[in-house]
């Protein structure tokens, strides 16, 4: 019996979103407990008996178990989930509730509202992500340093803080309000975001760890369909550009492993079954008034699948995007793209005009690419000695090997061919 | 072919928990041994894990002590039988035991022929 790939991590997540909505939020740590006491036996076991014919239906059976021990033995010491009491009191309700809560919709449910309540307003963004990998996507606090290129201990002073705010909050987040969901919904749209964005554009050196991150983050994602209130068009949307941007993730690397622009990838090793599932989650977010950041994000990711080469590539709808975008989330990285749009469609010169007119312009002076922009402007604009000077102030930004080496080549490329 | 014990101990240490995703690997890593030694014939019997509580029973005066075992260092966490040419073998069998990457080992006991 092979086990799937990051099996342990995708049922901790369910585990502990299930067993937290029965134990009450206040005892999220005994939920990771049992959690962690489940994945011990299975460990032992399947060591000696090989995996069970339904792993994850073992592990399930394993907590759920376990939970039946705890409420029946711990019903006078601790308070669980108070809306539950009085069916977890008595012999004759427990099990069918415990069972309940267990079934594979009620899993999902369970998942929701466990996501939702990691977006706590309370909660910054950036802890409302690593608090999503953490609890729901059962990354520990090294894997989440390492994806993050933080230390340890930053991560686990921002994870032990934020899951004190969500364990005095009393109680899960509760989505059967429709009202109360579709105000906390953009959190979670924003999370998701922030989490397929840190795998796709993060600093981590390890692509393995960033495919990981864009998997979990369009998972959580699919989700969200699933449930009435959480299927409209900003969700779609949000899909549709992590769908479209996965798709060409195989591309980003060449056949020597290094970093490879938009414009040299091999168009042919884009995943033609993500763009296509990306297209059709795009069809299913245009309806309604809003148009979202994800809208347009999607859309631009869209026109460049569309091209079969670079050449092709409808720069024109592609700059007007960014315009749209500028207006409903303006930011020095987005004014930058919007810029080399305009680069390829009205000439470098021009590119480099808009750049110079970045407002909060300081804003990137961290930012590798925005000095490789420049390098890629002036060299396209013939300038081989200023294009070699700003290449070499985005290698002092590099932000891991990888950037590096791909900086190096640019740098090299700006040596007048002998 | 002879008979042997593999007795696997472990140290238990305060080390914080191993995540989701090393637990899995672990895992994967002994499934795949004990499956090796099977598919070589070496594996007369996978054995069990033992639990990490118990009691223990000791002298004159049956003395009953709850475990863990707070006097030994490591306790046994599980054994296997396995069918080896000589102790050599056996100890060579060992080597492939992922336990030693967590710093545990391996104890290599002959049964002994009646």
């Amino acid at each position: 019996m092979q086990l799937d790939e990051h099996l342990f991590r995708r049922e901790a997540g369910r585990m502990v979103a299930t067993l937290t909505r029965i134990f009450g939020v206040q005892n999220l740590a005994l939920a990771e407990d049992v959690v962690q006491d489940a994945f011990c036996r299975a460990l032992e076991v399947w060591k000696y008996r090989g995996a069970p014919e339904n792993p994850s239906a073992w592990l399930m059976a394993t907590a759920k178990n376990r939970a039946l021990d705890i409420l029946r033995r711990e019903r006078t010491a601790l308070t669980f989930a108070p809306e539950l009491t009085r069916w977890l009191e008595s012999e004759w309700t427990l099990r069918p509730t415990v069972d309940e809560f267990f079934a594979p919709n009620a899993i999902k449910d369970d998942q929701l509202r466990m996501m939702f309540s990691c977006c706590h307003p309370r909660l910054p963004e950036e802890a409302q992500v690593a608090l999503v990998l953490h609890i729901l996507c059962g990354f520990s606090v090294d894997e989440i340093a390492g994806a993050f290129v933080s230390n340890h201990a930053a991560i686990e002073k921002r994870i032990t803080r934020s899951k004190k705010i969500l364990a005095g909050s009393k109680r899960l987040f509760e989505i059967a309000d429709a009202a109360d969901f579709a105000a906390r919904l953009p959190a979670v749209h924003r999370a998701l975001y922030l989490l397929f964005n840190e795998g796709y554009h993060g600093a981590s050196a390890e692509s393995a760890v960033r495919v990981e991150l864009c998997q979990e983050a369009m998972r959580l994602a699919a989700l969200l369909f699933d449930h009435p209130l959480a299927a409209i068009p900003a969700t779609y949307a949000l899909s549709a550009m992590m769908c479209l941007h996965a798709a060409r993730s195989p591309a980003r690397l060449d056949a020597s492993g290094n970093l490879s622009a938009l414009a040299d990838q091999d168009r042919s090793r884009w995943d033609a079954k993500l763009i296509a599932e990306g297209q059709r989650l795009l069809d299913l977010s245009a309806s309604g008034a809003e148009l979202t950041e994800y809208h347009v994000e999607a859309a631009i990711a869209a026109v460049h699948a569309c091209a079969a080469r670079v050449e092709e590539t409808d720069w024109k709808h592609i700059a007007s995007l960014y315009d749209t975008l500028m207006r409903l989330r303006p930011s020095p990285v987005v004014a930058l793209n919007r810029a080399i749009a305009i680069a390829q469609l009205e000439g470098p010169q021009r590119g480099l005009e808009e750049i110079r007119a970045i407002a909060n312009l300081e804003r990137l002076s961290s930012y590798p690419f925005y000095f490789a922009a420049l390098g890629e402007l002036e060299l396209r604009s013939g300038h081989r000695e200023t294009a070699r000077k700003h290449f070499r102030a985005a290698m002092k930004q590099a932000r891991n090997s990888m950037e590096r080496k791909f900086l190096e080549q640019r740098t090299d490329a700006c040596e007048v061919p002998s | 072919m002879s008979e042997f014990v593999f007795l696997y101990r472990n140290e238990l240490t305060g080390a914080p928990p191993a995540s989701p995703e090393q637990m899995q690997q672990t895992m994967q890593k002994w499934m795949a041994w004990m499956k090796e030694m099977g598919e070589k014939g070496q594996l007369k019997n996978a054995g069990h894990p033992l639990d990490r509580t118990g009691k223990v029973v000791k002298g004159k005066q049956k003395t009953v002590i709850d475990g863990p075992f707070t006097e030994s260092k490591d306790i046994v966490g599980g054994y296997s039988l396995v069918e080896a040419k000589d102790i050599a073998q056996a100890v060579e069998i060992s080597l492939g035991c992922p336990i030693f990457e967590s710093g545990g080992m391996v104890e290599v006991r002959p049964v002994m022929k009646m």
